[in-house]
C-alpha cells in the first residue's frame, strides 16, 4: 500500500523552541489513525504543516500517487487536491443558514468567475440533505448556523468536511462537547469514512479513542514516542512515563 | 423571473427609483412645471451618484469585509478622467471658434495650442501632458475612466491582499493611497492642473445650444439608471454562491481558505468591481457638479462614504443608497445655510460648524446602538430578529439548549 500522505524529517521551531522535532508520519489512502499526546506535543503544529498553514523549517510533506509536495501550496490549493481540516472549536459560518455552510463546502470549482455564475442543481440539492441527514440535521437546514447548539456545530463542521469530499481528513478532537450518544455516532461516522478515505483523529479522551479501534501515534515533544495498536502504546514505558509525569 | 421573486426588496427600490425620477422630471424645469430649481436637481442627480458609490462601499465593506477607505479616491479618478474630456473637447469648441473670427481657417498644429494655452495657462505649461494624449477621444477617455482606477485597483489589491494585511491595517493603508493621490495631484505638474483642478464640466462639448435645465434632467436620469443597473447586478453578485463566499470572507477568512477558497482572488475581484462602480459613479457627478479639483480626493470623503454606509445599514444594498441619501441631502441642508441657526445663551449654534459634531455623534450612536442602521428599522417592522440565544451553551449533556432556554 503507498502512503496517501508522507511527512519526513519536519522540524517546526517558534522563537527557538522546538514544536516539531524531526517528525515522520505517514498515512495510507484508506485508514483511520488517532494521534494522542500530552499539550504541546506538535499535534496542532502537525496538522497546520499539513494544511498548509505553518511552514516547516526543513523536511518534506508529500501527497497522493504523484507525492505532490505540499510546501509549496497555499492553504487554498492544499484544501482543493484533498486535504479537509476541522478545527478543535466548531467554525462555522455563523450568519449564513446550514444549507449556505454546506454550499459553500461543496465540491465545486472555487474560482471567483465560476462560483459567479454557479447555480444549484438538483444533484447538489440532494447531495445537500443527503449530507444532513447523515449528521442529524436536516430538520435544520434553513436555520442559521449560529443557532444551533455547540454540538449541532460540531456535526455541522463534520458534514462541511464531507462535502468536501477530501481524500484526507483532519481531525480536531471531534467529539468536544457531545453527548454519549453523539460521541457513539461520530465514532461510527469516523470509522465508516476510513473505508474510503485517511482520517487522522486526534483527540485526548481515550475511551474514544479506544472505540475508534485503530492504529494510535503517541507524540511527545515533537516527535513521535510510540505507534501501533492502543493496548501495544499503553503497555510502552516510555508513554506511561510521558502521560504519568504530566500526572494524567 | 425567479431572482426578482427570491429579493422582494429589488422590486421595491427599483420602483422607487423609477416613481422618483418620473416625478422629479414632472417638477423640473426643464421638462416639467418647474417646482423644482435646476440647481437642486442637480444635487439630486449628484445624491444618486453618491448613492452608487455608497452600494460599491457596501459590498466591498458590508459584504466582504474590506473597510476601504479609498474608494472616493476611484470616484475621483473617474471624474477627472471624464472631466479630461470635457475639458478638451468644450475648449476645443472655444478655440476653433476663436480662430475662425480672423478669417482664414485655422491649421490643427494653432488649434492645439491654442487649447495648451487654454487649458494649462493657469499652470505656466505650454505643452500638453502626455497623459492628456486621448482626452480628444470621447470613447477612448471612456475607456480610462474604468481602466485607471481599475488597475489601481488591481495593483493596490494585488499588494495589500497578497501580503494578508487585512482590518484596520488595510483601511489605513488605503487611506494613504488616497492621500498620496491628493497631494501628487495637488502639484501643478501633475498634468491634471494642480489645485486648480477641472472646471466647465457641466457645458456638454456639441451641446452649447441645450440649456442646463434640460441637461441635469438627462444627467437625472443617466444616474437613476445607473443606480438601478449597478443595484441588479450586486444583487445578483451577493444573492448565489459568490455572495456566501464573501460574507463568509468576511467573518472568517482562514476557514474560507480551508475550504479551497484563495481568499485573495476574491478579495480583489471584489475591490476591482467596487472601484469600477464608483469610478462610473464619479463619472456621472462631476459633470452635474462642473468642477473637480484634488481636494475631492481628501481622505474625509472616503470617511464620510463609510459613514453613509454605516448609517443606512452596511451588509444590505438599501441600507447604504438610503444611508447616502438620507445624510448626503441632510448634510447640504446644513451646509447650505438654510438651517436656522439656534441662538443659545454663550453664542449662536450655527449648523454649518456643527452639522460636523452632530453627524460625528450620531454615527458613533449608531455604531453602539444600532448596528444595522436605518436599515435595521426594517427589519424590526418586518418581525425579523437576527439569532441570538443568549447565555452559554450547557455543554454536552444537555444537547441543543442554551442557558436561558433550559431555565424556561
Amino acid at each position: 500500500m503507498t502512503a496517501l500522505l508522507e511527512v519526513s524529517g519536519a522540524c517546526v521551531s517558534f522563537d527557538g523552541f522546538r514544536a516539531i522535532n524531526n517528525l515522520t508520519f505517514t498515512i495510507g489512502p484508506q485508514e483511520l489513525r488517532a494521534i494522542i499526546g500530552p499539550n504541546g506535543a506538535g499535534k496542532s503544529t502537525f496538522m497546520d504543516i499539513v494544511t498548509g498553514k505553518t511552514r516547516p523549517d526543513s523536511g518534506s510533506v508529500m501527497f497522493g500517487e504523484k507525492s505532490t509536495s505540499l510546501l509549496k501550496l497555499s492553504e487554498a490549493q492544499i484544501a482543493r487536491i484533498g486535504v479537509g481540516r476541522k478545527f478543535q472549536r466548531p467554525t462555522v459560518f455563523e450568519d449564513q443558514t446550514v444549507t449556505e455552510n454546506l454550499t459553500l463546502a461543496l465540491k465545486a470549482a472555487r474560482c471567483p468567475w465560476r462560483v459567479l455564475i454557479w447555480r444549484k442543481a438538483r444533484a447538489d440539492v440532494a447531495r445537500i440533505a443527503d449530507l444532513a441527514a447523515q449528521v442529524g440535521l436536516a430538520d435544520h437546514l434553513a436555520r442559521k448556523a449560529g443557532e444551533l447548539s455547540h454540538g449541532q456545530k460540531q456535526w455541522l463542521e463534520i458534514a462541511m468536511l464531507l462535502a468536501q469530499e477530501p481524500r484526507l481528513l483532519l481531525v480536531d478532537e471531534p467529539a468536544a462537547g457531545m453527548t454519549p450518544a453523539e460521541r457513539e455516532h461520530t465514532t461510527a461516522l469516523l470509522v465508516d469514512i476510513a473505508k474510503t478515505r485517511a482520517v487522522v483523529v486526534v483527540e485526548h479522551d481515550m475511551e474514544f479513542v479506544r472505540r475508534l479501534n485503530c492504529k494510535v501515534t503517541v507524540l511527545h515533544e515533537g516527535a513521535v514516542l510510540a505507534e501501533g495498536s492502543l493496548d501495544h502504546v499503553t503497555k510502552n514505558q516510555q508513554v506511561i512515563d510521558v502521560y504519568l509525569g504530566r500526572g494524567e | 423571473m425567479l431572482f426578482a421573486k427570491s429579493k422582494p426588496s429589488l422590486i421595491v427600490v427599483i420602483a422607487t427609483l423609477l416613481v422618483f425620477s418620473l416625478v422629479v422630471t414632472v417638477l423640473s424645469e426643464g421638462y416639467g412645471t418647474g417646482v423644482l430649481s435646476t440647481s437642486f436637481i442637480k444635487t439630486l442627480g449628484k445624491t444618486l451618484c453618491l448613492c452608487l458609490a455608497a452600494l460599491a462601499m457596501d459590498l466591498v465593506w458590508g459584504y466582504a469585509g474590506i473597510l476601504s477607505l479609498g474608494h472616493m479616491a476611484f470616484f475621483a479618478l473617474g471624474g477627472y478622467m471624464i472631466g479630461m474630456w470635457l475639458m478638451y473637447a468644450r475648449t476645443a469648441e472655444i478655440v476653433t471658434t476663436a480662430l475662425a473670427g480672423g478669417g482664414l481657417p485655422a491649421t490643427p498644429a494653432e488649434i492645439q495650442d491654442g487649447i495648451t494655452s487654454q487649458i494649462f495657462g493657469v499652470v505656466g505649461t505650454s505643452e500638453l501632458p502626455f497623459i492628456w494624449g486621448f482626452a480628444h477621444s470621447f470613447p477612448l477617455q471612456m475607456l480610462l475612466v474604468v481602466l485607471v482606477p481599475g488597475l489601481l485597483a488591481l495593483c493596490f489589491g494585488w499588494l495589500a491582499f497578497r501580503a494578508r494585511v487585512t482590518g484596520v491595517y488595510l483601511s489605513i493603508l488605503t487611506q494613504a493611497m488616497t492621500l498620496a493621490l491628493a497631494l501628487y495631484l495637488f502639484q501643478n505638474d501633475s498634468g491634471l492642473r494642480g489645485n486648480n483642478g477641472l472646471s466647465g464640466l457641466q457645458n456638454l462639448p456639441g451641446l452649447s445650444s441645450t440649456s442646463q435645465d434640460s441637461l441635469s434632467i438627462w444627467f437625472f436620469w443617466a444616474s437613476a439608471a445607473a443606480l438601478g443597473l449597478a443595484y441588479l447586478l450586486i444583487s445578483w453578485v451577493v444573492s448565489g454562491k459568490f455572495g456566501s463566499v464573501i460574507r463568509a470572507i468576511r467573518d472568517d477568512e482562514a476557514r474560507v481558505r480551508f475550504l479551497g477558497y484563495s481568499v485573495e482572488g476574491y478579495k480583489l475581484f471584489v475591490f476591482i468591481l467596487t472601484a469600477v462602480i464608483c469610478a462610473l459613479a464619479g463619472a456621472l457627478y462631476y459633470p452635474q457638479a462642473g468642477i473637480i479639483n484634488p481636494a475631492e480626493l481628501a481622505p474625509t470623503a472616503s470617511i464620510y462614504l463609510a459613514v453613509w454606509v454605516a448609517i443606512g445599514g452596511r451588509g444590505r444594498l438599501y441600507g447604504a443608497i438610503i444611508g447616502a441619501a438620507f445624510v448626503s441631502l441632510l448634510s447640504s441642508w446644513f451646509t447650505g445655510g438654510r438651517a436656522p441657526s439656534i441662538p443659545l445663551v454663550f453664542g449662536t449654534l450655527n449648523w454649518v460648524d456643527w452639522w460636523q459634531v452632530l453627524l460625528g455623534l450620531s454615527f458613533v450612536l449608531v455604531t453602539l446602538f444600532a448596528p444595522k442602521g436605518i436599515g435595521g428599522l426594517f427589519d424590526s417592522l418586518a418581525g425579523l430578529h437576527s439569532p441570538n440565544r443568549r447565555g452559554a451553551p450547557l455543554g454536552p449533556n444537555d444537547g441543543s439548549l442554551q442557558e436561558k432556554e433550559a431555565l424556561k
